[in-house]
């Protein structure tokens, strides 16, 4: 039997495929994708601690915190802003965050893909539902049985 | 000009012999358990492991054991080494679950109560026992040009550069190529894709040498998917650097460099 006794010269060119890379990414996605990252962390920190601070520890802390206060909170629109920050910031922070666990994981570009679809359709329904609703929240809305409105909306 | 030279003479010998030490006094031996992680393809698609039981001196390597292990108990056990002195930078190798240069890896610093591993260094493929195919590594390597790109008139004379200035990149002039970092990184398990920490580390080297002026080419290269960009501060590499190289500071200041030419 005639074994092959060559041996490739070093530089010969000679990758294994799934080392190739194929042709270099355009644009800059992936360093704003980073820079991202780091500023909204840094507004996360002042806007997740405000709000922990306002609702569990100012006042009556957290023995506060009922349907009232929150249709309370919303009715004001500077915690309509906060909480539209906070909400659209977490979640593409946080989206971002698992799309860079998924690359960094999934060995397949098919299971890549899979995963990040579920994840942004995921990510998608949260943002327009919370948003719809820190906007179009009504605690006493009009026509409703009056058994279902909290006290302070007869008031 | 005053006369600065008041070193002292230095003595023949800098230590102290007791006469009849010729330096060849009672080194203490012991026995340690090699445990060496075996691959050969014309055999077996499976690795296996191997276990040596050698007698060992206290003065010796893992490079060492390694020697001992093929020279007298195994001679198809397979292992780069060129140097011995970690310099050359191919014996990068996972030992107790680290990467390490096994000749700069004394077997009096590991705990030879219980067995040694060894295996390849991880993510590049096994092509014989302890030996990787490095091609990969290299190719990012040359991707990032790792030479001195300088445009305008060739000087007539060397180009020079002041000590802040070479200060500079000192750090990354220190990279022996080991693949000891590239092979410790998590994300570069994964795929391979990722350009990797010793590819970064290289570019660094000439992107701050103010005698180079494709640094922005580099920069370029490394603004990429697969670039600086993947990194995730993990330190896996500088921990494995055998040359102390500060790989996860020299990545965060390239970071820093396409950054600060973009924005
Ligand atoms: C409290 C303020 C926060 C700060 C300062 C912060 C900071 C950061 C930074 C700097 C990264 C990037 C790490 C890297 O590139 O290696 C990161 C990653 C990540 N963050 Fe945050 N973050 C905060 C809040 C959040 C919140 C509220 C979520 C969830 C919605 C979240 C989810 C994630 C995830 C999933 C990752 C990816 C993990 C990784 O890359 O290892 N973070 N965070
Ligand atoms: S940076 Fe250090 S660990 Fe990485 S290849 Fe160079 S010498 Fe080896
Ligand atoms: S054999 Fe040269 S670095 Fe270890």
């Amino acid at each position: 039997m005639a074994v092959s006794t060559e041996i490739q010269a070093p530089r010969s060119g000679r990758i294994a495929p799934e080392y190739k890379r194929h042709g270099r990414s355009k644009g800059n996605f992936e360093m704003f994708a980073w820079l991202f990252m780091r500023l909204s962390g840094v507004v996360l920190v002042v806007l997740i601690f405000g709000h922990l601070f306002v609702n569990l520890m100012v006042g009556e802390g957290v023995h506060a915190i009922d349907f009232g206060f929150v249709g309370g909170k919303w009715a004001d629109p500077f915690w309509q802003v906060w909480d539209l920050a906070m909400l659209w910031l977490a979640m593409l922070h946080g989206t971002n965050g698992v799309r860079t666990i998924i690359n960094d994981y999934a060995e397949k570009d098919g299971t890549r893909m899979t995963l990040k679809t579920v994840l942004y359709l995921a990510s998608a329904v949260v943002i327009v539902l919370g948003t719809l609703v820190i906007f179009t929240f009504d605690p006493c809305p009009a026509g409703a049985a009056a058994d279902l409105l909290p006290s302070f909306c007869r008031a | 000009m005053t006369a600065q030279n008041t070193e002292p003479v230095e003595p023949a010998s800098k230590v102290e012999l007791a006469p009849g030490i010729g330096g060849g006094g009672e080194i203490p031996s012991y026995d340690v358990t090699l445990r060496v992680r075996r691959y050969n393809p014309e055999v077996s698609d499976e690795g296996h492991w191997d276990e040596f039981k050698l007698t060992m001196y206290g003065t010796d390597r893992v490079l060492d054991a390694l020697h001992k292990a093929k020279w007298e108990h195994d001679g198809s056990l397979s292992f780069r080494r060129s140097c011995a002195h970690g310099v050359c930078g191919s014996d990068a190798m996972r030992i107790n679950g680290r990467n390490r240069l096994a000749c700069k890896t004394l077997l009096k610093d590991l705990d030879t109560s219980k067995p040694i591993t060894v295996e390849a260094i991880k993510g590049l493929p096994v092509e014989k026992d302890l030996i990787v195919d490095m091609e990969p590594f290299f190719q990012s390597y040359r991707e990032i040009m790792p030479f001195l790109i300088s445009s305008g008139h060739e000087p007539t004379r060397e180009r020079l550069q002041s000590a802040e200035d070479r200060e500079r990149f000192d750090d990354t002039t220190k990279c022996i190529l080991c693949a000891a970092c590239t092979s410790s990184c998590p994300v570069f398990w994964t795929d391979g894709q990722y350009f990797g920490p010793a590819a970064i580390v290289n570019a660094h080297r000439f992107i701050f040498d103010s005698r180079d002026d494709a640094g922005d080419m580099r920069l370029e290269i490394l603004n990429d998917k697969e670039g600086v960009w993947r990194c995730r501060t993990t330190f896996n590499c500088t921990e494995a650097c055998p040359r102390g190289i500060q790989v996860t500071k020299a990545i965060a200041e390239v970071k820093q460099a396409v950054l600060n030419r973009k924005i």
